[in-house]
């Protein structure tokens, strides 16, 4: 049952990346309503995925592969409406739904059967750690898409050849404050998750820190933004350099996600 | 009925000729009424703009209209009938109809496809309504060529590009910030071209005006006409660190900003966004200024490339904004030749019923004895045949033919119908 939906949901944004891909060549307001329908369809979808897998597993489905990477794309489709309806950025779909659509893919492609939890697991803060984290991550992966426009619309004004996406594209000023906004939002959320991570490990380890792959990713991550934010603050690193910085980052923690999953070792194997 | 279009733009005459020309403030009524008042004339509209003077007319004869409104135009502005012959063009019936479609769609424009026309085009058209100079046939046809204007506007992108310096200016300066009325903007040299531009910056709305110049009271002068502040021009630079936007045209020889006085002043100012137009010639700025981070740097070549990437693009959607107005001729003449029939339906008619009383008259005062039902039986058979006649003229007229006002013309004349003249 869960599976029908979660497949359903991956349609759904598939058709709506498909649109969102269109749109970059030939956009009209229609277009525009039409790929945000297919998201909020797909979107509804999911939640109930999610939901599904909750009640028959008995806990937040954010335990394996496949859970984490749907969970992780739940969050950031949760986030694109949330700026899509706050700050009406113009062609954010574009630069947001394929991601998405890679991230539902790869969770496709995991195993999805579900597993009952290992006692060690069973805590209270397997939830506020991951939740944290994922919403984290979501700004991150958000300020990542910005961050893409940024630097095309810069390209723009840089080249003096204003010309394709110029027009559609919000303003330098507005995509920069945007993605200023997310790492803000994302960083204290990285920083907590961390923090709950540790308190985690030693309640369910003895030890707060014990440098296995993914805590010394997600550190790396956490240097990342803290240099993005420290920069920006103090020597006024913004706009371009924000911009890369941010996509560096994404990056970093799509590595740490996945690059980790498939080495299989430390304590996480289980995410 | 013919509509009849009289005027000269930007294209056929020059400024000087335009302004003599120009229907403005009081002049306006009183030439409309007077036009109206022209016994070829049945309505009339006056557009007056800068770019372009025209009268819109439905005239009984194009030829004589053409000549009454042109003596009128003479005698009224008070210039040479030879002078205004060059600079007039006149166009008839389905060139008129399209001529004003082109011009409320800017097509036929100085900048193709900028909006006031459509505006003046409208206010032309209530001040005419106001006055009541016009009827059926340019009411719809006003009302049309506003309705197609919209059309084109939102079925083609040709208004959507800047096309002239300044606008592009301004353009490019909302691309790089969200919103002026939060930046400040420094003007820097007085040059007409800056102070062009810098005009088109405020009218999008400004936090506040800076003003250096060589000269510090012609700075000041201009500072007071900006409702902004001078500055020393020994002291631009430092002022640069508390600017967002400046526009520059010194007249200088030289760079007047090196590259690394310009990193100075983005260390001072935090990296905050800065952009910076040069339309001195020779260019005032170090070029390499641009390749800062956060600097937007633009001279007078690198707009006019804005400009003209836009020009093209407005190029192509005027070509099919021409199509448009192509579909929108057809369906106006449509309803033209329709409204041409009625007329001749109902002469025909009239005709008809004249001869059928006359004749019966004349038949029933011959035949003084006969009876009630006689007389009726009579009378319907009379009704009966003229009716049986005009039906199929009347059944073709009705119809929508191409060639129909040829059909007109022949039903015009096989049945003696020429108009009487009003």
């Amino acid at each position: 049952m869960g599976t029908i939906f979660f497949e359903l949901a991956l349609t759904f944004y598939f058709a709506a990346t498909i649109i969102s891909i269109a749109e970059l060549f030939k956009g009209t307001k229609t277009t525009a309503k039409i790929m945000l329908l297919f998201v909020i369809f797909g979107f509804l979808l999911h939640t109930v995925s999610i939901i599904f897998r909750y009640i028959v597993g008995g806990h937040l489905p954010i335990s394996s592969p496949h859970e984490a990477t749907s969970f992780f794309s739940w969050c950031t489709v949760l986030l694109f409406f949330i700026l899509e309806f706050r700050y009406k950025v113009g062609l954010l779909g574009s630069f947001i739904m394929p991601l998405v659509f890679v991230l539902m893919l790869s969770s496709s492609l995991l195993p999805r059967e579900i597993k009952s939890l290992s006692p060690v697991l069973q805590s209270y803060w397997l939830g506020i750690h991951t939740v944290l984290a994922f919403i984290g991550n979501a700004a991150f992966a958000m300020a990542f898409g910005i961050g893409i426009m940024y630097l095309v619309q810069e390209h723009y004004v840089k080249s003096k050849h204003p010309s394709g996406l110029f027009q559609r594209l919000p303003s330098l000023q507005s995509l920069d404050e945007i993605n200023y906004r997310l790492i803000t939002i994302g960083f204290p959320l990285l920083t907590l998750a961390i923090i709950t991570g540790a308190l985690w490990a030693e309640s369910a380890w003895g030890s707060y820190w014990r440098w296995d792959p993914r805590e010394v990713w997600s550190l790396i991550t956490w240097l990342i933004y803290a240099i993005v934010l420290h920069a920006r603050l103090m020597a006024g690193w913004r706009g371009k350099r924000a911009a890369i910085l941010s996509i560096i980052g994404f990056l970093t923690i799509l590595i740490a996600f996945f690059g980790i999953k498939l080495l299989r070792k430390g304590l996480h194997v289980f995410l | 009925m013919n509509i009849f279009v009289l005027g000269l733009n930007h294209k056929t005459a020059d400024v000087d000729v335009r302004e003599k020309l120009a229907f403005s403030g009081p002049k306006l009524e009183e030439g409309l009424l007077r036009i109206k008042a022209l016994p070829e004339v049945r309505e009339a509209v006056i557009l007056s703009t800068c770019n372009r003077v025209e009268i819109y007319a439905n005239v009984k004869d194009t030829t004589k209209a053409s000549e009454s409104i042109k003596n009128f135009i003479s005698e009224f502005h008070g210039i040479n009938r030879d002078a205004l012959e060059t600079s007039l063009y006149i166009h008839e019936n389905i060139s008129a109809v399209k001529h004003i479609f082109r011009v409320a769609s800017s097509l036929d424009s100085m900048v193709v496809g900028e909006p006031q026309i459509l505006g003046q085009l409208k206010d032309a058209f209530e001040f005419a309504l106001t006055k009541k100079t016009t009827g059926v046939l340019l009411n719809k046809l006003m009302k049309k060529a506003i309705s197609v204007a919209k059309r084109i506007r939102t079925e083609t992108k040709i208004a959507e590009n800047a096309v002239s310096i300044s606008f592009a200016a301004v353009e490019l300066a909302k691309k790089i910030f969200t919103d002026l009325a939060t930046k400040s903007f420094m003007l820097l040299g007085a040059g007409e071209m800056a102070e062009l531009a810098a005009r088109h910056l405020m009218s999008s709305g400004v936090k506040e005006v800076l003003v250096a110049n060589r000269t510090y009271d012609r700075g000041c002068e201009l500072a007071k006409e900006f409702d902004g502040r001078a500055v020393r021009f020994e002291e631009f630079i430092h002022e640069m660190v508390n600017t967002d936007i400046v526009i520059c045209s010194t007249g200088a020889s030289k760079y007047v900003l090196m590259k690394e006085q310009m990193q100075h002043v983005m260390k001072e100012r935090k990296h905050k966004p800065v952009f910076i137009i040069d339309i001195s010639v020779p260019r005032n700025i170090d070029p390499e200024i641009n390749h800062i981070d956060n600097v937007y740097l633009y001279d007078v070549d690198d707009l006019q490339g804005v400009v003209d990437i836009n020009v093209l693009e407005r190029r192509k959607e005027a070509e099919k904004a021409e199509k448009v107005i192509a579909e929108e001729i057809e369906t106006f003449q449509k309803w033209q030749t329709s409204l041409d029939s009625v007329p001749t339906v109902i002469a025909l008619r009239e005709r008809a019923d004249a001869i059928k009383k006359e004749e019966l008259d004349r038949l029933l005062n011959k035949l003084p004895s006969l009876g009630e039902k006689e007389r009726k039986d009579i009378e319907y058979m009379a009704t009966a045949i003229i009716n049986k006649l005009i039906h199929p003229p009347t059944a073709a007229l009705k119809e929508d033919t191409e060639d129909k006002d040829i059909l007109i013309a022949t039903i015009k004349r096989l049945y003696g119908l020429n108009e009487k003249e009003e």
